[in-house]
């Protein structure tokens, strides 16, 4: 699973390649926080899941996850273009009230 | 009808090979991307909970059975691990025994929602099999309802 992050002013953008099951999330956690902990001065946090052919659960708890860092910062966060498989299971977990497909 | 068995060791770099391996003897029943898409994640959230929950300390074998009759696959995930104490519970969906490790609980929300038909039996100390069948050509969400 290839991670790649841009900034852009008060917004930091992250790009996910590959497919994110239990195997990939397990290293993905660290590589996200450690991109998360050395941006200060973020508004927002945008997960760009275009390049995620796959993902299943553990999808939504490493959201999750990044979603509970990002709060105690104060820092909000959004997904987009996820493919038809990965926003099936974003929908059917309600993630979307709490980080907006944009 | 068609049959194939496959058994691996529950490490989770071979979560991608058994829901590859799946799809691919599916593909002779024409299904659509989106309804490969479904078995995929469904394998995948069953492998998941054999390494994650049924083996948690050890590796162990995963034994996944598939049939195909039909325009339907039939699988079968099975594991000889630990177990499931209160499957209802376990089926209640974001119920997990893991809050700490970021963990959803949609897991079995995801399978019963995705697949046509879904059973899960399970019997502490001696394993879970869970069956699960997706019939192509109709929706799994019109027939859950």
């Amino acid at each position: 699973m290839e991670i790649q992050s841009l900034r852009k002013g008060e917004e930091l953008y992250f790009y996910l390649k590959g497919e994110l099951d239990e195997h990939a999330a397990a290293s993905l956690r660290g590589r996200t926080d450690a991109i998360i902990d050395g941006n200060a001065g973020l508004s927002r946090a945008v997960f760009n899941l275009a390049g995620v052919r796959f993902m299943d659960s553990t999808g939504i708890g490493f959201l999750m996850g990044r979603y509970k860092k990002l709060s105690r910062y104060g820092i909000k966060m959004a997904l987009e273009a996820p493919n038809e498989g990965a926003d099936k299971i974003l929908l059917l977990s309600g993630i979307y009230s709490l980080m907006p497909k944009i | 009808m068609n049959r194939m068995q496959l058994r691996f060791l529950s490490r989770s770099e071979n979560e991608v090979f058994a829901r590859n391996v799946v799809a691919a003897f599916a593909l002779p029943l024409n299904p659509t991307l989106s309804e490969l898409s479904d078995v995929k994640t469904a394998v995948s959230e069953a492998v998941t909970n054999c390494i994650v929950h049924a083996y948690p300390e050890e590796e162990n074998w995963i034994t996944i059975s598939c049939e195909t009759s039909g325009d339907k696959l039939h699988i079968i995930v099975s594991d000889s691990g630990k177990g499931i104490e209160d499957i209802a519970r376990a089926l209640t969906p974001f119920y997990t025994t893991c809050p700490g490790e970021e963990r959803s609980g949609m897991g079995f929300t995801i399978m019963q929602t995705f697949m046509n038909e879904f059973h899960v039996t399970s019997e502490p100390g001696k394993g879970t099999r869970v069956e699960m069948t997706k019939r192509f050509g109709g929706t799994a969400e019109a027939d859950a309802r």
